[in-house]
């Protein structure tokens, strides 16, 4: 079976993002007054073989943590789907 | 009888000819070895060059981790032998877990090249052997993501095993606690941002990073 994994990658919470902050304070300059913060990550969409969605999303979470999210600083959100 | 370092290169490593010329010019061997090497025999001591290791891809360091090379260079920091990150090669380095933490972007998302002082915060590293508690070190900085990241049971760790090598006089990109440089739990295993050797020549504007360079031969030479 093909699947498609989304795999969310984005600071734990605590870690400084200063490009979500600099993102955060030019918004109000362009009259986007209710913007209170911003956050940046990155989305890896993969496109893998697997028997079941179960495996699916074992491997997703696998290669995320050992690639994809550097877990000192990052967390990973995955979302998994049939291609 | 002469201590024989091996800079690597990753695809994108751009300073090993300025370490290989800084180590020689002190008296030790530079050898290059390239990513897909899997054997480090005959080398007395590693430097892990920097640059942009796989075009920093996804981050930098993160595919580097990945190489041939790696299982080599970490039997080679397990047996006690001398290993020292700079720029690109400490973000491997810590990567690859050899070293805590993580390099961030720098605050103010600024790429910096300038020079940086340093100081000094421990001699208990294969790096800073020779030189002094508390001694002043100008040594250029060039690097997008330099700002030391770690929890804070790691710094404490850090802090309270001495392996907190260097630290900005001035910070310049954020790093916690002034970090500018990490060791290993036993000190021989180091990685640092700033890059010594463009500071080995007065006639380049600073010599100051030979006596880190000099440490590291030393440390070398009692390996061969």
């Amino acid at each position: 079976m093909k699947y498609l994994a989304h795999v969310d990658v984005k600071l734990r919470p605590g870690i400084a993002d200063p490009e979500g902050a600099t993102i955060a304070k030019a918004l109000p300059a362009l009259g986007f007054d209710s913007v209170h913060a911003v956050h940046v990550g990155k989305r890896f969409t993969v496109e893998l073989d697997a028997n079941n969605l179960h495996e699916a999303q074992a491997l997703a979470a696998s290669l995320a943590d050992r690639l994809l999210a550097n877990t000192v600083i990052e967390e990973s959100i995955i979302h998994v789907t049939e291609a | 009888m002469s201590a024989t370092i091996g800079v690597i290169v990753y695809p994108g490593t751009n300073c090993e000819h300025d370490a290989a010329l800084a180590l020689e010019s002190l008296g030790a061997k530079a050898e290059l070895v390239f990513h897909d090497q899997t054997s480090l025999s005959g080398l007395d001591g590693l430097v892990i060059a920097g640059g942009f290791a796989h075009g920093d891809y996804l981050r930098p360091g993160a595919i580097a981790r990945f190489s041939p090379v790696m299982g080599a260079i970490e039997s080679f920091a397990r047996s006690g032998g001398p290993v020292v990150g700079i720029c690109n090669g400490f973000q491997v380095l810590c990567e690859s877990g050899l070293l805590p933490g993580a390099l961030q972007k720098n605050k103010g998302l600024r790429f910096l090249c300038q020079d940086a002082v340093l100081r000094v915060a421990s001699t208990s590293s294969v790096l800073t052997s020779q030189a002094t508690l508390g001694q002043e070190l100008s040594v250029p900085i060039n690097h997008f993501s330099g700002s030391y990241t770690c929890d804070m049971d790691t710094l404490r760790s850090l802090r309270e095993q001495d392996r907190i090598v260097l630290r900005y006089v001035d910070n310049p990109n954020g790093s916690i606690d002034d970090i500018a440089g990490i060791a290993n739990e036993a000190g021989n295993v180091v990685g640092l941002m700033p890059h010594p050797e463009r500071a080995a020549f007065e006639i380049l504007g600073s010599a100051d990073g030979v006596v880190l360079l000099r440490s590291l031969i030393a440390s070398a030479m009692a390996t061969a």
